[in-house]
Order: C-alpha cells, then sequence, then structure tokens
C-alpha cells in the first residue's frame, strides 16, 4: 500500500512538474540563441532547420508560419527600451534608423497574433510609404489617438506587440551586438 | 520524511524527462498549426492565394498585413516540383516549409534573376510540404 501511495505521488510530481515547464516554455518565448538589440528581440535560427525543439513546438503551439531566414529576419518588441510593456493606451514612439534591408515592415498585433482593429484600418507600416525626416531617420507614433506624420493606431488596447520584419537583409545568424546594426528605439512618451 | 523526500525527487527527474517528451512531440501531435490551418483552405499541388489578414479573420496568426500570400500544398511523390512566379519591382520571395512547418529554404526574386524565378526541387519525393509566394501590395494609406 506504502508502495503503491509512494508510486502515484512521484508520478502525479513528475506530470506536474514535466508538463508545467513545458508550458511555462512554450508560452514564455523560451527559444536558445535570441538576438536582442535595444528593445527587440529575433530569433533567426527559427527560421531555418536548425530551429532548436522549443522553437519548433512554439511555431506549431501559436500556428504561425516562420519567416524563412533567406527571406527576412522578423524583430518583436513587448516592452520599450526602458523595460516597460507596451501599452496601447499610452503615446509610444519609435524612432531612428534601421539595418540595411531592401524592404521593412513594422506591424503590431493583440496578445494572440492578430491584428488589432482599428477606425483608419491601418495596421502598419512599410519602408516604401513611411516619412522621413531629411537625414533619413524616421519617427512612428504608436498611440490610441490620431498624431501628425506617421501614425500607427493602436486602439487603445491594453497588451501590444511590435514586430519589426526586415527583408532580404545582411541580419541575421551572425550578427552578434546592437553596434554594427542600428534598431530604432521605442520610448513611451506619455501614458494617461 | 527521506522516503517522501527521494520519492518527490524521483518524480521531478522523471519529470524533466516527461518535459523533453512533451516539447519534442508537440509538433507532431498539433492539431492548430500552420499545416492544420492550410490544409482547410488550400488543395494538394495548387497555389491558393490567402486572403489579407484582418483583425476579425487571419489564417494564421503574425502574417504581415503588408503582403499578399498565396500558398502551395505540394506532394513530390508524383514528380519534381517547378515553379513559375512572375516578377514585378515589389519585392517577392518565396519560401519552403517541412511538413511541420520548419522554414527550410527560401529565395527572393533579386536572388533569383531575371527573367523568372526558377527553383526546382527533387528532394525527398514522399514528403508533402507547403511553399508560400509572398509578394508586396501597398497599405491604404490614410
Amino acid at each position: 500500500m506504502r508502495l503503491l501511495i509512494g508510486s502515484l505521488f512521484a508520478l502525479a510530481v513528475a506530470a506536474l512538474v514535466g508538463l508545467g515547464a513545458t508550458y511555462l516554455a512554450l508560452t514564455g518565448n523560451v527559444a536558445f540563441s535570441s538576438l536582442t538589440i535595444g528593445a527587440w528581440t529575433a530569433w533567426p535560427k527559427m527560421g531555418t532547420v536548425d530551429a532548436d525543439p522549443y522553437a519548433r513546438a512554439t511555431i506549431a503551439r501559436t500556428g504561425q508560419l516562420p519567416i524563412a531566414l533567406g527571406d527576412g529576419v522578423p524583430f518583436t518588441a513587448q516592452a520599450d527600451d526602458q523595460g516597460k510593456l507596451l501599452d496601447g493606451r499610452c503615446d509610444v514612439v519609435i524612432s531612428g534608423v534601421t539595418p540595411a534591408a531592401r524592404f521593412w515592415t513594422v506591424s503590431l498585433y493583440g496578445p494572440n497574433g492578430d491584428l488589432v482593429a482599428n477606425s483608419v484600418n491601418r495596421y502598419g507600416f512599410t519602408s516604401q510609404e513611411i516619412v522621413r525626416h531629411a537625414d533619413g531617420s524616421f519617427e512612428i507614433a504608436v498611440a490610441p489617438r490620431a498624431n501628425p506624420g506617421n501614425w500607427l493606431p493602436t486602439g487603445g488596447v491594453e497588451r501590444y506587440t511590435l514586430l519589426l520584419r526586415f527583408y532580404d537583409t545582411a541580419v541575421g545568424v551572425s550578427t552578434k551586438a546592437g553596434r554594427e546594426v542600428p534598431m530604432p528605439a521605442v520610448n513611451t512618451r506619455s501614458c494617461p | 520524511m527521506i522516503r517522501w523526500l527521494l520519492l518527490f525527487l524521483g518524480g521531478a527527474l522523471l519529470g524533466g524527462v516527461v518535459h523533453l517528451f512533451t516539447v519534442i512531440i508537440l509538433p507532431r501531435t498539433a492539431t492548430q498549426d500552420a499545416y492544420a490551418r492550410l490544409e482547410r483552405v488550400a488543395a494538394v499541388n495548387t497555389v491558393t492565394t490567402l486572403p489579407l489578414p484582418t483583425p476579425e479573420s487571419a489564417t494564421m496568426p503574425f502574417m504581415d498585413p503588408a503582403f499578399a500570400s498565396a500558398v502551395c500544398r505540394y506532394d513530390l511523390s508524383q514528380g519534381p516540383l517547378k515553379i513559375i512566379v512572375p516578377v514585378s519591382l515589389a519585392y517577392t520571395s518565396i519560401s519552403f516549409y517541412t511538413r511541420y512547418d520548419v522554414a527550410y529554404y527560401a529565395i527572393n526574386d533579386r536572388a533569383a534573376g531575371p527573367p523568372r524565378h526558377r527553383a526546382r526541387f527533387d528532394d525527398d519525393p514522399s514528403s508533402i510540404t507547403t511553399c508560400r509566394k509572398k509578394k508586396t501590395s501597398p497599405l491604404p494609406i490614410g
């Protein structure tokens, strides 16, 4: 009887620890060889056959089709440069320059990877339509209310994720640090 | 007391094995992965244009709204695959994925060169995989 209870206890612990760790790993964006520059994080190997088992499981769980490395590299931001989580009720400014790429896009997603509804049906910007300063830098206002210049509406949602995708770029597996890759800064300007 | 501690440690170790096993087996058991989503809308060996993602409906999460995408689930058991894509000034690329949504090859219009893309695959003839064509389309500006 003691043996039975003991085995059941051990198996219960195993199930709890194992499944709990799997759940935490897949919901917490755990994947090896991430590349973080400022507020932006990329997993370049996620788009290759070298993707680790955690990356593969994350891809399968979310149902997304990762961008192949030969196509482009996506960078995500869930917090600003100060580490404050992006809030759709605040005015957030993305400013600066991007690494060299033939084409890039920035888009805004809700927690489950769906686009956020807004009054002007704008879900992102591309490098071709963005308004730049004379020196080539740009500024995008991510805000719930209309802003002059490049305005990316948040629809007033509480949490969102920004995805900055570079297509046909040299940024990739061999990229090590932020010095060679200038990424735009993300700053929360004002919060109601 | 020692006995319960040992049982707990044994359980935790076994939990590590369970964790690794579930992570590795998950892509093979997922019912809502990208392939399953595309299986509903795309027939085998035909190119299907996906609708642009909207807040209400999107074929897959995290689709780039600036791109028009088309998919082709292909089966190489009947012969090799040849894809010809007309190019325009807009950025265009083709990505190849395995059945379990791992990207294994991609080529864009500039790398493929004029006048047309020519990508030919004669690898494992029994695999069914997913390919994706992307093409830029201007976003509505308002």
